[in-house]
């Protein structure tokens, strides 16, 4: 990888921001698992392990998952944040492997939102 | 006083907002308004963002909280029209589908989030702390860039000193001023440190913040170095984060990778690199002169100050230390601006406090609060009050040299001066409740076994003091204080006090004395009745089961008979059981295991 | 036995070309080889950075990672944070007392397990914790106490 120019971190920025925000990528949805240490404690790596088994097993292409540190909430942990194309990104907690499933499958592929293990919609208000 | 409007607009003009021409339709909603002369009954007023960016412009209308999405200009007359003329909200541009009966709540409406304000944590579950593009997408290193390019190092100092940012560690010292001094100290080597070895118990702000977040560590490094002009620095992390380390390797690695670690930064005359250091487990090594020490490779034994590190540090150069919360939130007061940061907070204390928030509360996590929140909002509307509906006693705050903070003073709000005043203090941000089952004078043995342990044995009465105390605490938490037994820890308290160099020693009694000032009488009725009230010193405990709920709701499940490891329970499955005094040791392992609540403290 | 643990030592001396303040750095990666700090190894370290072996054993048993005893295959660590404590570590040290028949500090005999507390590991929204290695066990009861155990004893 090159080295950055002060011009090139405008660039990557415009770039990522494009993907993270689904508008224009090859993904319809992105399943985001919060994996810090609690996260972990909890399970979130069992649950990542269910999604990409689910993920590989239907040959299912259009789901981006991507993991992320520590969501804050320990005690709802493990927590998972699906966003699909033009909707809200949704928050799960308290989730297992057959709850990811389902998640997976009903809201990130058909865009139904799963209510009984949704936290809530929307994302944080941050500074940045 | 303001003046009352029948119809309240709150539109977000958060950037995703803008971006999706929030201030065209504002201003088209005003002109409506004054076309059909409502504007003095309806105010609309511009908000923060609401966080569901992707259906802006987004627009709340109270008082009736209709949530509306996705406002275009064109719609707006038909909106006006309808809703604040005739009263008819408009369904056609609600938010939540008017099939779904029980909407799921919006995040920012959830009492957990409602009330922080994320500014060191701003990145949380947004980014894979793995990818460094994830950071950028979220301006990062903009900030360094912003510095580097259109900053003094003399201007950023200023910056960081007019935000009235402090440390973040505990001590609560001006960062500006340390970075000044680190500047103005002349030597051809100067460095920089950030102190990981959060070794509080009951806190893990920098933990969550290296693993969430490890680019803003980098970048607020970053902007350190080319400020106080130094050229190295060392990042300490506890060897009890195994994450933390690999993120922050993976981080550093990347940056170098793309040249934001290395020479010719930017392609400018600036060079910077940076050494993970592993801390070895000392708790005194959080200490800023046995942190340098442990880093050079010596014993981690604190030194007296003066010299402070910032004349003479790491190998005697002028070093800048400040900790993973204070470095990760520099570069937002650099984008955002000083200003921006001191309108938060309270007079001495600005910005905003990462909290980890444990203990016997309904909702655990780490938050961010605006300095001067009070802890009832922390405990009761973040941390949806105390669990299972029991009640509050204290609050312990700033860890092994902190204290316990009662009931009288939860509307006390929160800021560095406030703390230490009510007898706690700051310290780096744990915030651990308790309830009515929690003893505090097994706290103050808790907190002194911790020191005691921990004391890394350079001064005497630190180290023969904390472990003569601790003693004393262990004497009267099994029932065998004596009534002498308080002035002496009072008398050994200040003893410790006095005689010690460093924050350890200096503060380790402070949980002694809290818990001695605010819950006496649970001390004397250790002493004197032998009686723990919270029922949490188990050596004063007497286990009986009630015979009749262990039959009639519990059926003689015999759980707890397998649970004892001393053969001290008696009874035959579906019968009553039954406690054999003499032979229980007062483990409490059946009082823990029976799910019938069928065993009784006496 | 010792050529072994030398040359290992060597090997990891090696990657810190001789830099005399990684010497806490090199005690870390002795610890995670070998599980503890044989002699020889320390021997090693202190003829090849001139250091003195007295102060390279002040330093092994100043810090708490460091131990001069072999440790089991797995190190159980039960955390004392203050979130912990308040829900009842101390039971939870004590069960594992029980069930591996050793005192905190020690290993059994058939060097499978170690015990030891650990002053917070920063997972407190989960208290109380255990971690086994590097793995962090959630809420921790007694009654989960056996089945950590029995997970790491095959």
């Amino acid at each position: 990888m090159g080295k950055l120019s002060i011009e090139d971190l405008a660039k990557i920025k415009e770039e990522s921001k494009r993907k993270m925000n689904l508008r224009d990528g090859e993904y319809k949805a992105k399943i985001n698992v919060h994996m810090g240490t609690c996260g972990i404690a909890a399970g979130a790596r069992t649950i990542v392990d269910a999604l990409l088994r689910e993920i590989e097993k239907k040959d299912i292409k259009e789901i981006m998952v991507t993991t992320s540190g520590c969501a804050g909430l320990c005690s709802r942990e493990p927590m998972a944040t699906v966003e699909i194309k033009g909707g809200a990104p949704v928050k799960y907690a308290d989730l297992t492997e057959a709850k990811i499933i389902k998640i997976l499958n009903e809201h990130a592929l058909a865009g139904k939102v799963v209510k009984e293990y949704a936290l809530a919609v929307g994302s944080e208000k941050t500074t940045a | 006083m303001a003046k009352a409007y029948r119809i309240e607009v709150m539109a977000c003009t958060g950037t995703g907002c803008v971006s999706n021409g929030a201030f065209e339709v504002i201003e088209a909603i005003r002109e409506e308004l004054k076309k059909k002369n409502l504007h003095s009954e309806v105010d609309i007023i511009a908000t923060g963002c609401n966080g569901i960016c992707a259906l802006g412009p987004i627009m709340v209308v109270k008082p009736d909280n209709i949530f509306y999405k996705e406002i275009t200009k064109k719609d707006v007359p038909y909106l006006v029209e309808e809703h604040f003329l005739k009263g008819r909200p408009v369904k056609k541009f609600m938010y939540t589908p008017p099939e779904e009966k029980e909407p799921i709540p919006l995040l920012n409406e959830i009492n957990f989030f409602t009330k922080q304000v994320l500014v060191a944590l701003r990145n949380r579950g947004l980014v894979d702390p793995e990818v460094i593009e994830d950071y950028i997408a979220r301006d990062g290193y903009a900030a360094f860039a912003k510095a580097i390019t259109e900053m003094t190092p003399e201007k950023v100092i200023q910056e960081i000193t007019a935000s009235g940012l402090r440390g973040r560690g505990g001590a609560g010292f001006p960062t500006g001023l340390k970075w000044q001094a680190v500047r103005r100290a002349t030597s051809e080597e100067k460095f920089i440190i950030c102190n990981g070895d959060e070794g509080d118990p009951g806190a893990f702000m920098d933990r969550s913040i290296v693993e969430s977040d490890p680019h803003s560590v980098i970048e607020g490094l970053l902007i350190g170095a080319y400020a106080t002009g130094a050229s190295k620095a060392f990042v300490y992390i506890r060897n009890e984060y195994p994450l933390a380390v690999k993120r922050i390797e993976i981080a550093i690695e990347q940056a170098r990778d793309r040249g934001l670690i290395g020479e010719k930064i930017f392609g400018l005359d600036f060079n910077f690199d940076i050494k993970i250091v592993r801390g070895a487990g000392a708790f005194v090594c959080g200490e800023e002169t046995a942190l340098i020490a442990s880093v050079e490779g010596r014993l981690g034994e604190p030194r007296p100050r003066p010299p402070y590190p910032a004349e003479k540090g790491l190998w005697g150069r002028p070093t800048c230390i400040n900790n993973v919360e204070t470095w990760a939130t520099v570069p937002v007061i650099i984008s955002r601006g000083a200003k921006w940061f001191s309108s938060m907070g309270t007079a001495t204390s600005k910005g905003t406090k990462v909290f980890s928030l444990v203990g016997k509360v309904n909702n655990t996590g780490l938050i961010e609060v605006p300095m001067g929140i009070t802890l009832k909002e922390i405990i009761y509307d973040i941390g949806g009050g105390i669990t299972d509906g029991k009640k509050f006693k204290a609050v312990q705050t700033g860890g092994p040299s902190g204290g316990c903070i009662t009931a009288a003073l939860l509307d006390l709000p929160i800021d560095y001066e406030s703390l230490t005043a009510a007898g706690s203090m700051m310290g780096s941000g744990g915030m651990v409740v308790m309830d009515e089952e929690t003893c505090m004078v097994d706290i103050a043995r808790y907190f002194l076994s911790f020191t005691a342990y921990e004391s890394c044995g350079k001064c005497t009465p630190c180290r023969e003091g904390t472990a003569e105390m601790l003693k004393i605490l262990e004497r009267i938490c099994n029932g065998n204080g004596q009534p002498s037994d308080l002035e002496t820890l009072g008398t050994l308290s200040h003893a410790i006090k006095e005689g010690s160099l460093c924050g350890l020693g200096k503060t380790a009694p402070n949980p002694v004395l809290s818990t001695m000032k605010y819950f006496k009488e649970e001390y004397e009725s250790h002493i004197y009745k032998k009686k723990c009230p919270a029922k949490t010193c188990r050596k004063l405990n007497e286990y009986v089961i009630d015979e009749k709920r262990c039959l009639s709701v519990g059926h003689g499940c015999d759980i707890c008979k397998k649970e004892c490891a001393y053969d001290a329970i008696i009874g035959q499955t579906k019968e009553a059981h039954r406690i054999i005094q003499e032979k229980c040791v007062k483990c409490g392992s059946c009082y823990d295991v029976c799910k019938f609540n069928a065993i009784n403290i006496n | 036995m010792s050529q072994e643990i030398r040359e290992t030592a060597q090997k990891i001396i090696g990657k810190y070309s001789g830099d005399p303040t990684s010497l806490i750095a090199i005690l870390l990666d002795y610890q995670d080889a070998f599980s503890y700090l044989p002699r020889e190894a320390l021997v090693e370290v202190s003829e090849a950075m001139e250091i003195p072996l007295p102060r390279v054993f002040s330093i092994a048993t100043f810090f708490k990672a460091f131990s001069l005893k072999p440790q089991g295959k797995h190190t159980i660590h039960v955390c004392m944070g203050t979130a912990c404590h308040v829900r009842g570590a101390d039971k939870i040290t004590e069960k594992f007392e029980r069930e591996l028949s050793i005192k905190e500090g020690d290993t059994t005999s058939d060097l499978m397990f170690s015990l030891h507390k650990v002053y917070c590991v920063g997972c407190c929204g989960l208290a109380p914790v255990v971690m086994v290695n590097e793995d962090v066990n959630a809420k921790v009861t007694l009654q989960k106490v056996p089945s950590i155990i029995k997970k790491y004893r095959k």
